[in-house]
């Protein structure tokens, strides 16, 4: 079991650093980090413009594959990934953002997956009554909404809920209140309370996909034999469906878990943006509107590491699911 | 099996069942599968319902403890246990019964042990849901239940999960939780179906003594009539949802009333072999010829007739498929990364002639499909050599070796798997005619035409699709598609075996005809000896990747060489019946 875990992590590093190298080579052809400095009045001379850009390592005149076989030594010699166009190292600027970003999206998809799960299985087993109908029609309503619009209208919510109260019960800009200090029991409470929209619109996304196929796989096995067998032994339905019925019907989510992992990503960036967290979506947006391509790669680079570790974790969740697949 | 016990007037019925009506809710309304059917079973009897898909005898068997599939619901009726109404109980009543007093054996042992749980928590689940030990005490009955079952090392066996198991030891499991609460009615849907011959038998004789010694009424579900007659002492035929005629096994098998019964008298592959065997004693006066109503489904009729045909077949131009010394090595991963060799195929070797049906006999695992997809070309040989029509195979390429397919055509086991659900009957037999390039638009569909009518189907079935279609049309259409290029050789693997019995008679019986009209030389792959009697002229019985024997069809039935070929023949159910000797 170990030596197929083994085997799939090293499958996705190779292919996490396959993406990696061709969003930089994307990048370096897309991107002219350079016109951004034409624009300025009084314009620098051409040598101080090859200087910075050489300075960065994204001068267009050195091959592509010349400079990104610099950075990947820079990367592997110094733990490198180059310098922003502000001149700050890509690498601190991950550090520090990362922390705001992985916050919300761990507990936003741990707990969007548990919640889709369980509407998915509820569903199935109350298949087209009342309940499976409200939960169906509100998961298309979620699909169709804009991440953004999603955003909006829990705000314009809690700040209709802070009117009615008369007091700031939820705050939603940025990640803390400024200036706050305190013990640390206070700022983690203050920062909480920030999280509470961005990671409800995050669950929203997240469980209107995920209890979609559960429901659908779960449909499935609520009419294989085993569960009809269980329930000739003397157990209940429920147990039965609960045992014998739940564990199968996560098996093929676990590997979906992964692959909607991308999709969250990409909702958490607006998000980010729209509740003024700076974390790695601002990062990566301010990225490509200034051509950056450093900061490019490494945010691509960050998101491949994500995806390459929920990759492996399905592994681990699909051979403890399936006895079928270990050794 | 016990004495009836019927005749002592104190004996209260186990369970009867009265005027069960079952239907199914569907779009167009309430559909019947059982209309009003009546069943009385005695303590510790063991009775057999009897009938073909569709017939409903699994809803009855489903509907007494109440687990009907989807929309199914009992409509009128009662079902008496020990007197009190099972159809009147609430769930929690139910959930008492179930498994407590009416223990559940069900059809496919690939199915119904949940894949994801080890052998142990399903057997001890059984266990805890009907109370019968707690704590610690609930590992040891498993132990007990299981070996009792017959798996010997039951304590090492707990941890492992269904798919390290075969299919055997499966419902070798299976019986064991059905059993464990000591029920006093076991209902048995089907057990064996799914297994081989040997190994039906051996589980269905430690079933039979198991529920001996405990006592236990069973109600046995299955649409084999000799299986029945030789496992049961009262029998029930269901059609249609109906029970058409019931009584002790001897009386009906001998003496069947009802023409439906008498039809599947005539067509059981089973009873036929035995009864081919009779006939050639000259024990004809005795009374098994089959019944008039059956004409043209008697298997026994066709055997006969092949015979004579058999003496009357000329074998010129060489044989069809000359096989020698064909073997085939499959690597096999291991738990280490270590690859080890399998031999699917040893060192096989046998001639065909033109005209003549060669069936291949063996179990799952004894490499007769193997052999098929060598045939075939949809695989290469390790070692060895195939020759076609006198013409080496291994190495035709391209061109040459779509011409071999076009002399060499497949009909296989599953008649709803094989055929394309997206693509109307006319499209599916016409596809190897574009394929190939053969014809026109127009001259195709005058050919799906003809050979819709050699299967003996109506020529509006081309544009309907498989899924409107019974399972011996779909395998008609098979078979039409398969000799829309004119072949020479048909390889049938398993074809007849998914089916029904009359079904299954029937497609015997229009590929005999096909045969002695088109000249078609047959290789017939099969578990089931007894349908090889009716079709072949020449067996080749396969055990583990090698033939043990080979001969004319009567010398291998009436002669077997082997101890595995009889051991074959002994598992045919309804062998051993001694039908008015």
């Amino acid at each position: 079991m170990a030596f197929y875990i083994f085997r799939r992590f090293v499958n996705y590093f190779i292919l996490s650093a396959i993406a990696t190298c061709l969003a930089y080579v994307v990048a370096s052809l897309a991107l002219d980090p350079a016109s951004k400095y034409y624009g300025r009045n009084p314009q620098p001379s051409k040598q101080t413009i090859t200087n910075i850009l050489n300075g960065l390592g994204v001068n267009p005149d050195v091959p592509v594959l010349e400079r990104l076989w610099n950075w990947i030594v820079n990367l592997v010699v110094h733990g490198s990934l180059g310098n922003t166009v502000g001149g700050t190292s890509v690498v601190d600027q991950i550090v520090s953002r990362s922390g705001v970003s992985l916050r919300l999206l761990l507990i936003g998809s741990v707990i969007g997956a548990i919640v889709g799960v369980t509407l998915g299985v509820w569903g199935a087993v109350r298949q087209y009554k009342f309940s499976d109908q409200v939960v169906t029609y509100g998961s298309y309503l979620v699909f169709a909404t804009p991440t953004f619009v999603i955003g909006v209208l829990l705000m314009i919510g809690a700040t209709a809920l802070n009117g009615a109260a008369g007091m700031q019960l939820i705050n939603f800009t940025g990640e803390y209140s400024a200036g706050l200090s305190g013990s640390w029991w206070d700022l983690t409470a203050d920062r909480a309370v920030h999280l509470l929209l961005p990671t409800v619109a995050l669950v929203l996304i997240g469980a209107a996909g995920y209890s979609r196929y559960q429901r659908s796989v779960m449909l499935d096995v609520l009419s294989a034999d085993y569960i009809r067998t269980a329930r000739a032994k003397g157990r209940s339905r429920n147990a039965a469906l609960v045992r014998h019925g739940v564990r199968v019907a996560l098996i093929p989510m676990s590997t979906f878990f992964a692959y909607s992992f991308g999709t969250l990503v990409s909702g958490s960036i607006m998000l980010e943006i729209v509740f003024s967290f700076h974390g790695m979506g601002e990062f990566t947006l301010n990225a490509i509107t200034q051509s950056d391509i450093n900061a490019v790669a490494g945010s691509t680079l960050f998101l491949a590491v994500l995806v390459l570790f929920s990759s492996t974790l399905s592994e681990v969740l699909y051979a403890a699911l399936d006895p079928r697949v270990r050794n | 099996m016990s004495e009836p016990l019927s005749t002592t007037a104190a004996v209260k019925p186990l369970l009867e069942i009265k005027n069960l009506q079952v239907g199914f809710q569907t779009q167009n309304g309430l559909v019947p599968a059982v209309n009003g059917i009546d069943i009385t079973l005695m303590p510790g009897q063991t009775l057999a319902i009897v009938g073909e898909s569709g017939s409903g005898k699994s809803t009855t068997a489903h509907a007494i403890i109440n687990l009907l599939p989807g929309s199914g619901r009992i409509t009128g009726g009662e079902v008496l246990f020990e007197g009190r109404d099972l159809t009147r109980l609430n769930e929690k009543q139910l959930e008492e019964v179930r498994g407590r007093m009416i223990g559940f054996v069900p059809q496919d042992p690939m199915a119904n042990l949940n894949p994801v749980w080890s052998i142990g928590f399903q057997v001890e689940e059984a266990i805890r849901a009907n109370g019968i030990a707690t704590g610690k005490e609930v590992k040891q009955h498993a132990i007990r239940v299981l070996k009792e079952a017959g798996l010997a090392d039951a304590d090492k066996r707990l941890r492992q999960f269904p798919h390290q198991f075969s299919g055997g030891m499966r419902q070798r499991v299976l019986i064991g939780m059905g059993l464990s609460s000591r029920p006093k009615l076991l209902i048995a849907d089907e057990p064996t179906s799914a297994l081989d011959v040997t190994v039906q038998r051996v589980i269905l004789d430690h079933l039979a003594t198991l529920t001996r010694e405990i006592g236990t009424a069973v109600l046995f579900i299955t649409h084999d009539l000799g299986l029945a007659a030789e496992r049961a002492e009262q029998l029930v035929v269901m059609y249609k949802g109906k029970v058409v005629e019931s009584g002790p096994s001897r009386e009906i098998l001998e003496n069947p009333i009802h023409p439906y019964t008498q039809r599947l008298v005539a067509a059981a592959p089973s009873l036929a072999s035995r009864r081919i065997q009779s006939s050639q004693k000259n024990l004809t006066d005795l009374g098994y010829s089959a019944p008039r109503a059956a004409a043209g489904l008697d298997l026994v009729e066709a055997a006969e007739a092949r015979a004579g045909k058999q003496a009357a077949t000329t074998t010129a131009g060489g044989p069809a498929i000359k096989v020698d010394a064909l073997t085939k090595i499959y690597k096999i991963r291991g738990a280490k990364r270590d690859a080890r060799d399998f031999k699917a195929v040893d060192d096989v070797s046998f001639t065909v002639e033109r005209g003549t049906t060669m069936a291949l006999v063996g179990e799952s695992g004894s490499g007769k499909s193997t052999v098929a997809k060598l045939l075939l070309r949809l695989e290469d040989a390790s070692s060895g050599t195939i020759a076609i029509g006198g013409q080496d195979t291994a190495t035709l390429r391209g061109r040459a070796l779509l011409d071999l397919r076009r002399t060499m055509q497949p009909v296989f086991q599953d008649p709803y798997g094989s055929l394309d659900p997206l693509r109307n009957i006319g499209n599916t037999i016409a596809e190897p005619l574009q394929v190939h390039r053969v014809g026109d638009r127009a001259s195709r569909r005058s050919r799906v035409d003809e050979l819709l009518d050699q299967v003996a189907l109506p020529s509006a079935l081309a544009t309907r699709y498989p899924n409107e279609l019974s399972g011996g049309q779909r395998q008609r259409v098979a078979i039409a598609r398969a000799l829309a290029l004119k072949p020479e050789i048909v390889i049938l693997d398993e074809a007849v075996s998914a089916l029904d019995v009359l079904v299954q008679a029937q497609i015997l019986r229009l590929l005999a005809d096909l045969q002695a009209e088109l000249g078609l030389t047959y290789l017939f792959i099969t578990h089931d000896l007894a349908v090889v009697r009716v079709i072949a002229d020449h067996v080749c019985v396969m055990q583990r990747g090698k033939i043990v024997e080979s001969s004319t069809v009567d010398k291998v039935f009436d002669n077997p060489q082997q101890d595995y070929t009889r051991e074959l023949l002994n598992a045919i159910p309804g062998a051993n019946l001694k039908l008015g000797v």
